[in-house]
């Protein structure tokens, strides 16, 4: 047998099941599911692919957002701009709670896969603390920013600003929300496959709202900043 | 089978969906030490993001570049450490549907940006159009 041949045989179809890499099999029998002979995809696989084209989804439902906030950039109305109202600090500690919740989602996703109740609650639980923390931070954010004159009605830029800024926000509070019975379904029901595909779509959601945050600290505040 | 095939927990092997992790996969320490080089990275892309506020570093027209390439680089850290998602071919459907949402999200911010700014320069000044209604 040449090299090649021996090459073709080590290459398992679950690996390659769409035959990307090379040789076609060689007329062995595809066995991995989803194509070929292997019957349908699994339940959890297909769960999974629904729910990531779910959030693609809800992404290009903020790039609109993004890119209604980044043409009205400068249309403040005479009102008061970004710049004067920002405030660093306090986005620097809101993205810090974020990225360390979705770091705690991650944890309790291998506790979860370790079968581990208690830590896959401790990390859902400061998941949700840090969640909490963000939220509350971005609402005083608000408060404030309403203080100083700058609500929605103000100008096309604040309409803008509190249509990205607060539809992120309407996310996490839903998300907080969808933790909660998370945390409630692991502890009354532990493991069961139902469970643990609710578990990855969970963090898949949670995962894409510190996505969305990366692009919206960069493009709303970051950037607004600098003109 | 080799123990590098994707089994699931039903013992089907095939593709796998983001955001998997299986204990079949990875040890729990894997499992903790990726999580943590992401969380890793992208604290220090976030850092360096916030640090082009106040640096001389960079050109300053060049900063909001600079920021969306940090942004960028992030966004990537996210998708591989946090959402599992590979090159490998049994990552093939998921890798096709974000490249998708990429065009998407690039055509709807690319194009409006555009267009909106050309129309700007094209429009006539507040001003002036203020006295041509009179």
């Amino acid at each position: 047998m040449s090299e090649v041949e021996a090459l073709r045989h080590t290459r398992s179809p679950a690996l390659d099941p769409y035959k990307l890499g090379h040789g076609a099999g060689g007329g062995r029998h595809d066995y991995a599911t989803g194509h070929g002979e292997g019957g349908p995809a699994s339940k959890r696989v297909i769960v999974g692919y629904g729910f990531w084209l779910f959030l693609l989804s809800d992404i290009v439902l903020f790039s609109c957002l993004f890119a209604a906030h980044a043409v009205l950039q400068t249309a403040t109305a005479g009102g008061p701009t970004g710049p004067q109202l920002f405030d660093p600090r306090s986005v620097a500690l809101e993205t810090a709670c974020l990225l360390t919740s979705s770091f705690t989602c991650g944890l309790s996703a291998v506790a979860a896969g370790a079968r581990n109740r208690l830590w896959t609650e401790v990390f859902l639980f400061a998941t949700g603390v840090f969640g909490l923390s963000f939220l509350l931070l971005e609402a005083h954010d608000f408060a404030g920013m309403v203080a100083r004159g700058a609500s929605p009605q103000t100008s096309a830029f604040w309409s803008s600003f509190f249509a990205v800024v607060g539809c992120h926000g309407c996310h996490v509070t839903a998300g907080l929300l969808w933790l909660g019975t998370m945390m409630a379904q692991v502890f009354f029901k532990g493991f069961r496959p139902s469970i643990m595909r609710r578990l990855v779509c969970f963090n898949l959601f949670w995962h894409m709202l510190d996505i969305i945050w990366v692009a919206l600290f960069t493009i709303v505040y970051l950037i607004g900043e600098g003109r | 089978m080799t123990d590098e095939q994707h089994v699931d927990d039903e013992g089907n092997l095939g593709d796998v969906a983001p955001g998997f992790m299986d204990a079949a996969d990875h040890s729990i320490r894997e499992g903790i030490q990726g999580y943590l080089m992401g969380f890793v990275l992208a604290a220090l892309l976030t850092v360096a993001s916030f640090l082009m506020l106040h640096t001389n570093l960079i050109w300053s027209p060049g900063i909001a570049v600079a920021l969306v390439v940090l942004a960028i680089a992030q966004i990537g850290v996210h998708l591989v450490f946090f959402l599992h998602l590979t090159t490998a071919p049994d990552n093939t459907n998921n890798v096709l549907a974000l490249a998708f949402g990429i065009l998407i999200v690039v055509l709807i911010i690319g194009g409006s940006i555009w267009i909106m700014n050309h129309l700007d320069e094209r429009m006539m000044p507040m001003d002036q159009m203020t006295q041509t209604d009179r």
